[in-house]
This record gives structure tokens, C-alpha cells and sequence, in this order.
């Protein structure tokens, strides 16, 4: 039950777009076709919910304060947190690119759909986002892995949501200087509006 | 060859101005012209989370700058030893160890600060900036030039958060820098002229309004059109 509300929290309330900004840079150059939008929230979901275990597991064993005790009870005071940024971007980066060579072996259709987007994620904000939160508030193997899946799908609902009024916006006159970003972030801005009514569901 | 034509080849070129004309366009272009966020839309996912106080924005505009002319400058100096296979995971080391930097210092002499901004400074390592100017610029150019271009470009990316900030602050909490105007302005014009603050600018929400508004008056100006 706990897992499941903290599912529904990061699909909804705490979603990565309206209420971190984060994944941004592809929230808004991907969003154009519904279609593409669909395949890079696939590719996203795939990638948060491995990574933010993965990155669980080399916090709870090697980064934190005395992490290494597992090794040698003479380890306790070694704190190796401040490795914490680059140790996580190592692994995502290693992992989309696991990823990567997996889908390609295996599902190659699924590959042609995804594969121009997963070399971008490795540097979209979302994925170290969701491993850093995770670091920060303390969650537990299943909450980072329910975590990561979640702040994924909330992605997925927004990028697709957002390229389904973006293709219907092309018939509209939009002022010159409005067109492309400028309309784009004030559309986003009104759906962050429609999603603040969630903050008022307490789980 | 004779010996005449060799020497001339020999000859040095006059060093280029420190400050010459191509490296000043360097760091004025992605000012307006060619601005990393209204413009090349790269950068967003941070301006926009930090910006509900001054404060903050000009930390993590300092910490930008930093990381940005920095990391520049040291993967152009190792710009022609980087495998380009590799070239990614190199890029992100460096700017990941910049970073680090960046967060430690902080850690020790602004710990509210550090508190403040917890997560998103380390999210300056996924700026797209960063690897945008890395891949496009340094890859290729002269270590002086590329942390030229690196200070433009976050130079630019400073004055957009701060102009969101400024707007953000003002109307959000009524302040600028933690001084608080509203109050000031009621207390001059009598206790029957109060000015109301708006919650919805310190949410998400008011800081995607100002951007897009910002991106209107800078594009209308330069007569920038996105197709």
C-alpha cells in the first residue's frame, strides 16, 4: 500500500516536469510528434527504473557513510558520498548503454522505435534527478525501484500530453515571436496548473 | 623549395589579440543573439527550479559559469588525446568532477545555500549546455577560445535565470534579494495601499509563465522565428 501511494505521488504529484523541471531539454525538442514523444517515455520509464536500483545498490554498499562495512568493520568512518555525482552519471551512462546493446540484440523492432532516443537520455536531468532524490530521501530497494518507474510514467503522461496539444497547435495563429518555445513554455505552465490540483490528494 | 620561401613558411604569425574582435563576438553572441536558452532552448531543466529567490539563482548562475568556461577549457586542452568513442563518458567525467568541486566548496562555506539548492546542483552536470558547448565547441577549437565561449554561453544563461528570479521574487514574495519592496512601498504610501503577493508565481507554474514571456519580448526583438 505504501509503495502503491508512493507510485501514485510521483506519477502525479510530485511529477518530474511540473513539479521538478526536470528533463526539460527533451521535454521540449521531443514533443513535437506524438508518436516519437510515446517512444522517448518508453525509453525513459526503461531506463529510471533500472538505473534508480542500480544507483540504490552502489549507494547503499559503497557511497554512504560507513557503506563499507560489509568489506571490514575497520571501513565505518570512510564516507565516500562527495564520489556521489560522478559514480551515478558512470553508471547511467554504462546502463543506457547496456540498455542499448540488450534492445538491439533482442527486440530489434523495439530498437528502431527507441534507439536515436537512448543515447539522449543518458544526459537527460530526469534520470540523475531520480537517482539523486532517491539518495537524498532515504528510500528503501523497493521504494527507489517503484520510484523510478513512477517518476518515468509521470514523464511519459507529460511528453505525450504535451506533443498531443502541440500537433493540434499547428492549425492556430500563434504570434511570431511565440512560435516554438515561447508558446510551448506557457502551454506547459497551464498544464502545471492542471496538475497543481493533485497536490490537494494526500496519500 | 629555396631557402627564402621556407623561412617565410617558418615565420610566426602575429599572435591574435587577447581581446580581438572574433573573441569578443565570442562571448556577446550567446548574450542575445544567439541565447542558449531563449534561443537554442538548452539549459531549461535548472533555470527554471531554482528561481524563486535571487539568492539561490545567483549561486547556481556563479556555479554554471564555473563549470561551464572550465569544462571547456579542459576538454579542449585534451580535445586531440579523447577517443570519439568515448568522448561522452570523458565529457561527463570532467564535468561531473567540476561539479563535485563546485558542491564541496559550497558544502563548506554556504551550507544553507548548499541545502537550499540540494539536488540541482548536481543536476548542472546533465545542463545541456554544458555538453552542448562541449560537443560543439570545444571538441574543436583552442582551449583560450573555447573557455571564451563557454563564459558567453553562460553568461547568457546567467542574465535569463536572473531575470525570471527578479519577477519570481517580486511578485511571488514581494521582495528582491531578500529586501522586501512590498513592504517598503506600503509603508511610504500608508497602511490602506497594500500590494497582495501572487502564490502562483513561486510555484513551477509562474516561473514557465515568465520564461515564455521573456522568450516573446527576446525573440520579437531579435526577430528570431522558430518554424
Amino acid at each position: 500500500m505504501e509503495l502503491f501511494s508512493l507510485a501514485i505521488r510521483s506519477i502525479f504529484i510530485d511529477n518530474m516536469i511540473f513539479a521538478y523541471f526536470l528533463g526539460m531539454c527533451s521535454f521540449l525538442a521531443v514533443s513535437k510528434k506524438v508518436s516519437t514523444a510515446l517512444g522517448l517515455g518508453a525509453a525513459v520509464i526503461f531506463v529510471l527504473s533500472v538505473t534508480t536500483p542500480v544507483n540504490w545498490l552502489l549507494n547503499e554498499f559503497i557511497l554512504k557513510e560507513g557503506a563499507l562495512t560489509w568489506v571490514s568493520a575497520d571501513l565505518v568512518a570512510i564516507d565516500l558520498s562527495f564520489l556521489r555525482f560522478i559514480m551515478f552519471i558512470a553508471i547511467i551512462a554504462a546502463m543506457v548503454q547496456l540498455v542499448e546493446m540488450v534492445v538491439e540484440k533482442f527486440a530489434p523492432a523495439l530498437y528502431g522505435q527507441l534507439g536515436i532516443f537512448l543515447p539522449l537520455i543518458a544526459v537527460n536531468c530526469a534520470i540523475l534527478g531520480g537517482s539523486l532524490f532517491m539518495a537524498q530521501r532515504d528510500y528503501t530497494l523497493a521504494e527507489s525501484a517503484v520510484y523510478g518507474f513512477g517518476s518515468g510514467t509521470g514523464f511519459l503522461l507529460a511528453i505525450v500530453a504535451l506533443a498531443a496539444i502541440r500537433e493540434k497547435l499547428k492549425y492556430s495563429h500563434v504570434p511570431n515571436g511565440l512560435k516554438g518555445l515561447g508558446i510551448t513554455m506557457l502551454l506547459t505552465g497551464l498544464m502545471g496548473l492542471a496538475f497543481m490540483s493533485f497536490m490537494g490528494i494526500d496519500l | 623549395m629555396s631557402a627564402e620561401t621556407l623561412e617565410k613558411a617558418i615565420e610566426k604569425k602575429p599572435a591574435e589579440a587577447l581581446f580581438s574582435k572574433r573573441r569578443r563576438k565570442l562571448v556577446a553572441d550567446p548574450l542575445i543573439d544567439d541565447n542558449p536558452i531563449t534561443i537554442q532552448v538548452l539549459g531549461i531543466c535548472s533555470a527554471l527550479a531554482v528561481t524563486t529567490q535571487m539568492k539561490p539563482t545567483l549561486v547556481m548562475a556563479i556555479s554554471v559559469i564555473f563549470v561551464v568556461a572550465m569544462s571547456n577549457f579542459v576538454i579542449s586542452v585534451m580535445r586531440n588525446t579523447i577517443p570519439a568513442r568515448v568522448r561522452i563518458i570523458v565529457q561527463l567525467a570532467v564535468v561531473a568532477t567540476l561539479v563535485t568541486l563546485v558542491s564541496e566548496v559550497l558544502k563548506a562555506f554556504a551550507y544553507d545555500m548548499y541545502k537550499e539548492l540540494s539536488v540541482f546542483i548536481g543536476l548542472i552536470i546533465t545542463n545541456c549546455i554544458v555538453m552542448g558547448r562541449l560537443e560543439a565547441f570545444a571538441m574543436g577549437n583552442k582551449p583560450y577560445d573555447s573557455l571564451l565561449d563557454g563564459l558567453g554561453s553562460a553568461l547568457g544563461y546567467s542574465w535569463i535565470i536572473l531575470t525570471v528570479a527578479f519577477f519570481r521574487e517580486l511578485f511571488g514574495s514581494g521582495s528582491v534579494f531578500g529586501i522586501p519592496v512590498y513592504n517598503y512601498v506600503s509603508s511610504i504610501f500608508g497602511p490602506d495601499f497594500s500590494l497582495a503577493t501572487n502564490g502562483l508565481m513561486v510555484s513551477p507554474i509562474g516561473a514557465f509563465i515568465i520564461l515564455g514571456l521573456i522568450v516573446w519580448v527576446q525573440r520579437t526583438k531579435t526577430g528570431y522565428v522558430e518554424h
